[in-house]
């Protein structure tokens, strides 16, 4: 160990509580677990003068400040911080929006053969046949679930997507030297990337509101609707859990003034097989795979967001695509193939990594298991919904599709307790909580989706326990508003963390001593 | 279904609390013009089935050549460590930390991840991870025109060309002006030209977007620019290879406003693609500018130090049409990937990674020139560089018929550039071997001799022949 000593000095822990043998405590950070000299031996030492070649001017004056740790400590760390973390594999999820169902495990094995793990994205067509066929076979498999005409893997995530699917539409309008739509009309009951997405593509945001039924107001959206009119963004079925009844005559309106249909497919677990949107008169339309198609959340990403269009659409989108040639032979689009591509959205290809997990999700399923997984989304969803009915409120009690809304408005009425402490509650139930407060034009708001690899059994005790916290609620509310009880943490300072960011350990007090240049 | 819990009992059960019979009722909110039935599709593959069936994709794919090949993602030895930690269910099955008191496990690596790339970077704020490299270089020039109110950006023709184009693309809805500033004979960028740029009153630049190593590997003046770009009232931004921070000067040290750049070296396999890890780091000056989502440390009702997510004002759920980003998902399980691989790697570990590439790249320079392919560019590189060779294109094709994955023919990113298109883009790391130098230096050094003996016989031939289709190795 000839190495001068450049971790990160030794940093007390705070108070972090109890340590337990067994369950969960709060675990020091790799700064705090850093001593100077630890460290295993990963790979060669390079010769003294590797970096002979690089001047001065150029090199770091002082290594960086990392922390220097064993393996084994590397690995409890790790392992314990898990142990603080709530996933499908731990428990029921019913995340409305996000579609939490299982990971299958077959799916990760088959991302890491080498295959497909070590292929470098600029490797040459000839040497990446086996990825890209199953990219292609991918694009086929999602065209014919959307009924549109083609698919695009590029973008990274389901936001990427929407801003795909905007910028072509942009595209679109140019090419046709329609210069005047400015405007991009979305529900209030919108996802928050939608009017996110129509600023970052320089378009004006216009909210229509949704009607008694929960669908989006026609007549509300007619007087929105004109020449200035871009796209119109919808989720269907909405962050409601509901099909939009009107679609047809949405869509109709939409079409009338020039405009085009985008559908937010975050909901399209609900309907496979049995809406198709690009059939149905939907322009464009983005896909979450890790939502329908069970690629993991990874504690927020890695997703995908493949985008498909219609034949309006389909000269603009991004490349490289991949194309099968007449021999059989898979490739991707050269540079300057298709010129009217609004060009790349990130480097690369895809991630390709996603794919083949969303691919091995496509297979096991077919086409068949496909549209029962909506099938049993949306039993699922309409059971649970029945079983809630009565002790939380339903505000659009019809059939729902993979999720639905609950209200906790009266409970809180009677009992001082918001959903916000139910959610809470529900932790020390052993429930991830559904989403809450979303969407925003429903009050004390809970959306919960339950998936369909969720058992009748997990479906059952979940309701039980829901009720169960409606009956604390009227008899020890404090209960409910101080929960949860039994997390590795209480409720959090979250004002604080705000007014005060502590974003990074910084255990350097100093600057890095500028470079001589 | 293969995934599905219920038997026809559970299904019974459920459809009788809801009176009903079959699903059918359950859809008949859709109407029937739109209404599918089915899908045009194959049937379910049995698991063995499917195994067999991605084993024999995967197997057509060919990673066992002696790759050279770099431009943006690299080969690196990924302790086994880093995979088995990724595969916890905790940790991949996880939706984003919204809920705090069941997600410290996230929460807390996010910490680090942003407190380890701040080390790195030599900047205060690193945003919990964006896509990729090429879409972080595009919100990071983004940040330069929200912070500066200046609509235009210039990008050295020397940053990744996907960056570049993504950058465009981005660009595009914003109606924004992406300028390219030229490179000098050596391969840096003209900072006479960035100097004359910025100068121009009529056409006030934002920030300024430069590679440390480049797009061709080599070093360039960061310092020099920054002074510049600062003085005209522009931000810097630096498009960064993280395992490179180990021995490079740190952006925050040049003066960097921002840097963006690919943190798959830091234990994310190539994949072909992603999914990668863009890293987008700023100044404290900046944090209110930067998108994506930010932990910080607090504390709970206890007094317990523990993280949540924070600064969300930015962020589109909270702000919608007014937030920084569309951004939602991000790449958290990448970011797990680069904490655990540098919590395991160790600083030593890393500098010796950036430096066994360093010392390895100068072997492959000694064995190409050797073979008559000597560097393009006079600037200093770290573990990158490009070749001159005649006929690069079909070189690069003679020697993947040899085994050897000869780097990236740059005639595919410039192909308007005739020295470029006469070149190769190649890189060694700690994995490329001795062997693997040997064996592309004896390839390319028969290709090339093969092709002057070819000249020369085709020589008496006269002025304006092409060389014979024969000289194909």
């Amino acid at each position: 160990m000839s190495d001068d000593a450049v971790g990160v000095l030794p940093v007390a822990a705070p108070d972090l509580g109890p340590r337990t043998a067994v369950g969960p405590s709060l675990q020091p950070t790799l700064a705090e677990l850093s001593r100077p000299g630890r460290g295993g031996h990963k790979i060669p030492h390079p010769p003294a003068d590797a970096l002979a070649g690089i001047p001065a001017r150029h090199r770091r004056a002082t290594p960086p400040a990392l922390p220097e740790l064993n393996e084994l400590e590397v690995v409890r760390h790790f392992v314990n911080l898990s142990h603080l973390n709530y996933g499908i594999d731990t428990g029921f999820y019913p995340l409305g929006s996000c579609t939490m169902k299982y990971n299958p495990k077959l799916n990760e094995w088959a991302a890491r053969l080498p295959g497909f793990a070590a292929l470098h994205p600029l490797a040459p067509d000839a040497v990446a046949q086996g990825t890209l066929e199953l990219l292609w076979e991918t694009e086929q498999w999602l065209a014919e679930i959307s009924g549109m005409r083609a698919v695009t893997l590029q973008p990274a995530a389901g936001a990427q997507g929407e801003l795909t699917g905007i910028l072509m539409v942009r595209a679109y309008h140019e090419a046709r030297g329609d210069h005047e739509r400015r405007e991009v009309i979305v529900p209030d009951s919108s996802h928050g990337t939608n009017p996110a997405t129509a600023s970052m593509a320089g378009f004006t945001t216009v909210t229509v509101p949704s009607a008694a039924d929960g669908g989006v107001d026609l007549a509300a959206l007619q007087a929105a609707l004109g020449p200035q009119t871009a796209a119109v963004m919808l989720t269907n079925p909405s962050t409601l859990g509901l099909f939009e009844a009107r679609v047809v005559e949405l869509l109709e309106a939409v079409h009338a003034v020039g405009a085009l249909a985008y559908m937010d497919g975050a909901n399209l677990n609900a309907v496979l097989g049995k809406f198709r949107p690009g059939e149905a008169g939907f322009d464009v339309m983005h896909f979450n795979v890790h939502k329908t198609f069970s690629t993991p959340h990874g504690g927020g990403g890695p997703g995908a967001g493949p985008v498909g269009v219609g034949e309006k659409l389909r000269p603009y989108l991004p490349g490289p695509l991949v194309v099968r040639d007449p021999d059989g032979a898979f490739r991707l689009e050269r540079a300057g193939e298709r010129p009217t591509s609004i060009g790349r959205v990130r480097a690369y290809q895809g991630s390709a990594g996603v794919f083949v997990r969303a691919y091995a999700y496509l297979r096991a399923h077919g086409g068949s298991g496909l549209v029962e997984v909506s099938e049993d989304a949306v039993l699922a969803a309409n059971y649970l919904k029945a079983r809630l009915r009565g002790t939380y409120e339903i505000p659009y009690d019809r059939p729902c599709k993979h999720e639905f809304v609950a209200s906790g408005e009266a409970l809180k009425t009677a009992t001082g307790v918001r959903t916000l402490d139910v959610a809470k509650r529900l932790i020390d139930k052993g429930f991830h909580p559904p989403t809450i407060y979303f969407p925003h034009i429903v009050e004390e708001c809970l959306l919960i989706e339950p998936t369909e690899t969720e058992s009748v059994e997990t479906l059952d005790a979940f309701a039980e326990a829901m009720l169960a916290i409606a009956a604390e609620a009227h008899e020890d509310p404090e209960l409910v508003r101080s929960a949860p009880h039994t997390a590795p943490v209480r409720r959090l300072d979250e004002a604080t963390a705000a007014r005060q960011p502590d974003l990074h350990w910084r255990a350097m007090t100093g600057v890095e001593t500028p470079c001589p240049t | 279904m293969p995934y599905g819990p219920h038997t026809g009992d559970d299904r019974a059960r459920m459809l009788g609390a809801l009176a009903l019979t079959s699903v059918e009722p359950l859809f008949a909110d859709i109407p029937a013009a739109v209404r599918a039935h089915g899908l045009d599709l194959p049937g379910p593959l049995p698991e063995l089935e499917l195994a067999q069936r991605l084993e024999a994709l995967a197997a057509r794919n060919r990673t066992d050549l002696a790759s050279f090949l770099g431009a943006g993602v690299y080969r690196h030895y990924l302790p086994p460590v880093v995979d088995q930690m990724l595969l916890r269910g905790e940790f991949y099955t996880a939706y984003t930390p919204y809920q705090p008191e069941i997600s410290q496990g996230t929460l807390q690596t996010i910490y680090e991840y942003q407190s380890l790339l701040a080390e790195l970077t030599g900047l205060d704020v690193v945003s919990a991870s964006h896509y990729d490299g090429a879409a972080a270089t595009a919100e990071a020039a983004l940040m330069t025109v929200r912070a500066t109110h200046r609509p235009r950006v210039l990008v050295s023709r020397a940053v990744h060309r996907h960056y570049v184009e993504t950058t465009r693309t981005y660009f595009r809805g914003a109606a924004l002006a992406l300028d390219e500033l030229p490179t000098r004979d050596d391969g840096t960028t003209d900072l006479t030209a960035l100097e004359r740029e910025l100068a121009d009153p009529a056409r006030p630049v934002g920030g300024v977007v430069m590679g440390q190593p480049n797009a061709f590997g080599l070093l360039e003046p960061m310092a020099e620019a920054a002074r510049l770009a600062h003085a005209a009232g522009a931000l810097l931004v630096a498009v960064v290879e993280p395992v490179s921070l180990a021995v490079l000067a740190p952006p925050g040290a040049y003066g960097a406003d921002i840097a963006a750049g690919e943190g798959q070296p830091l234990g994310i396999p190539p994949q072909y693609g992603g999914p990668y890890l863009g890293v987008l780091a700023c100044t404290q000056a900046l944090v209110r500018q930067i998108p994506g989502r930010l932990v910080g440390a607090t504390t709970d009702t206890e007094g317990r130090r523990a993280f949540v997510m924070t600064l969300r004002a930015r962020e589109q759920d909270i702000r919608r049409e007014r937030a920084a980003s569309n951004i939602c998902t991000n790449q958290a399980l990448c970011a797990l990937a680069a904490t655990v691989y540098l919590a395991t790697i160790g600083p030593h570990g890393l500098r010796d990674v950036a430096a066994s590439g360093a010392a390895r790249a100068r072997r492959l320079e000694d064995a190409l020139t050797a073979a008559g392919a000597p560097r393009l560019h006079s600037a200093p590189y770290l573990n990158e560089f490009a070749i001159s060779v005649p006929d690069a294109a079909r070189v690069h094709e003679a020697l993947l018929a040899r085994g050897v994955l000869a780097g990236l023919p740059l005639g595919t990113w410039y192909p308007d550039d005739p020295l470029l298109r006469e070149a190769l883009l190649v890189c060694a790391t700690e994995v490329t071997t001795d062997e693997e130098i040997r064996r592309f230096g004896e390839a390319l050094g028969e290709i090339l001799a093969a092709d002057a003996e070819a000249e020369a016989a085709a020589a008496p031939a006269g002025p304006g022949q092409l060389a014979p289709q024969g000289a194909r190795a």
